[in-house]
């Protein structure tokens, strides 16, 4: 299972938005544990595809070691990865299957139709090596984020005046 | 030396995210990495003894394939290695369609199960 909160999961649909018609990616950061990926925040990535970008993604490796580097100094780890199809379905490809390499993290895909964000879907890559690999089905569970009855209130205030 | 693990390998490192290796170059540092811990080595090597070649070695912010001396590259205790294994994809540009044949193709059960699969939640269902 994938959970992450409300604000992460619209970063990443955004995200996909503000780059159509080219795909966006990213890192997920958080912690990993029980078969459970937790997402603490989601750090935007350069698609470094820019031959092929409507149609292929690639974080530079140096990044990737920034992004991890400054994951461990506030104690997160790479739980997984996200990108978006543009125009496209939110299932992975067979590039997506060929170049994924991270087992046990989470590969998140956002379909954006003409611009506009539609299904999130996230793929756990299973196995224990590169010849056994293989995505799975993963549930999303989006943590819906709080908002206090005075928060409310002076929201509605604004709203009347 | 500090070498950092990356999440999909610590199930062979006995769970550490950093191992702690003597050595001074960056080849004798992932000899005694592989010398503490075997299993990482047919993940980190081909069955030619070269690296794979979606895992990324990292000397600091350097790429050990570029580095003049790559391998033979000195090091010492304040420098650090990053194990990176790649991170690429994207959709095809064939079209759902022609995707999904090849993925069906290649792995019927779980395509199948893909492309029948309902998810908890989306935004936009």
């Amino acid at each position: 299972m994938l959970k992450l909160n409300e604000q992460v999961y619209d970063a990443i649909r955004r995200h996909g938005e503000e780059t159509y018609p080219h795909e966006c990616c990213g890192v997920l950061l958080g912690q990993s544990a029980e078969g459970v990926n937790s997402v603490e925040d989601a750090v935007r990535a350069g698609n470094t595809r820019t031959d092929s970008a409507h149609n292929r993604y690639h974080i530079s490796p140096q990044e990737l070691v920034k992004i991890q580097r400054q994951g461990r100094e506030r104690g997160l780890d790479i739980v997984g990865f996200y990108h978006s199809h543009p125009d496209h379905p939110a299932q992975w490809s067979p590039t997506d299957f060929a170049e994924a390499h991270w087992l046990g993290c989470s590969y998140v895909i956002t379909a954006v139709e003409k611009g506009a964000a539609r299904q999130t879907n996230s793929f756990l890559l299973q196995g224990m090596t590169e010849e056994d690999k293989s995505f799975a089905n993963e549930q999303i569970e989006v943590e819906r984020l709080q908002v206090a009855p005075v928060e409310i209130a002076e929201l509605e205030a604004e709203r009347c005046r | 030396m500090n070498i950092h693990i990356p999440t999909p390998l610590r199930v062979y490192s006995d769970k550490k995210d950093t191992v702690t290796v003597d050595a001074t170059t960056v080849g004798q540092a992932l000899d005694a990495l592989t010398a503490k811990h075997p299993e990482l080595k047919k993940h980190l090597y081909s069955d030619e003894g070269k690296l794979r070649s979606f895992v990324n070695v990292y000397l600091n912010d350097e790429d050990i394939r570029y580095l003049p001396e790559k391998e033979a590259t000195k090091v010492s205790d304040k420098d650090a290695l990053s194990i990176i294994p790649s991170i690429a994809g994207g959709c095809s540009p064939h079209g759902h369609t022609r995707f999904a044949g090849l993925a069906v193709q290649a792995h019927a059960p779980l395509a199948q199960e893909i492309i029948d699969a309902n998810f908890s939640r989306s935004r936009n269902e």
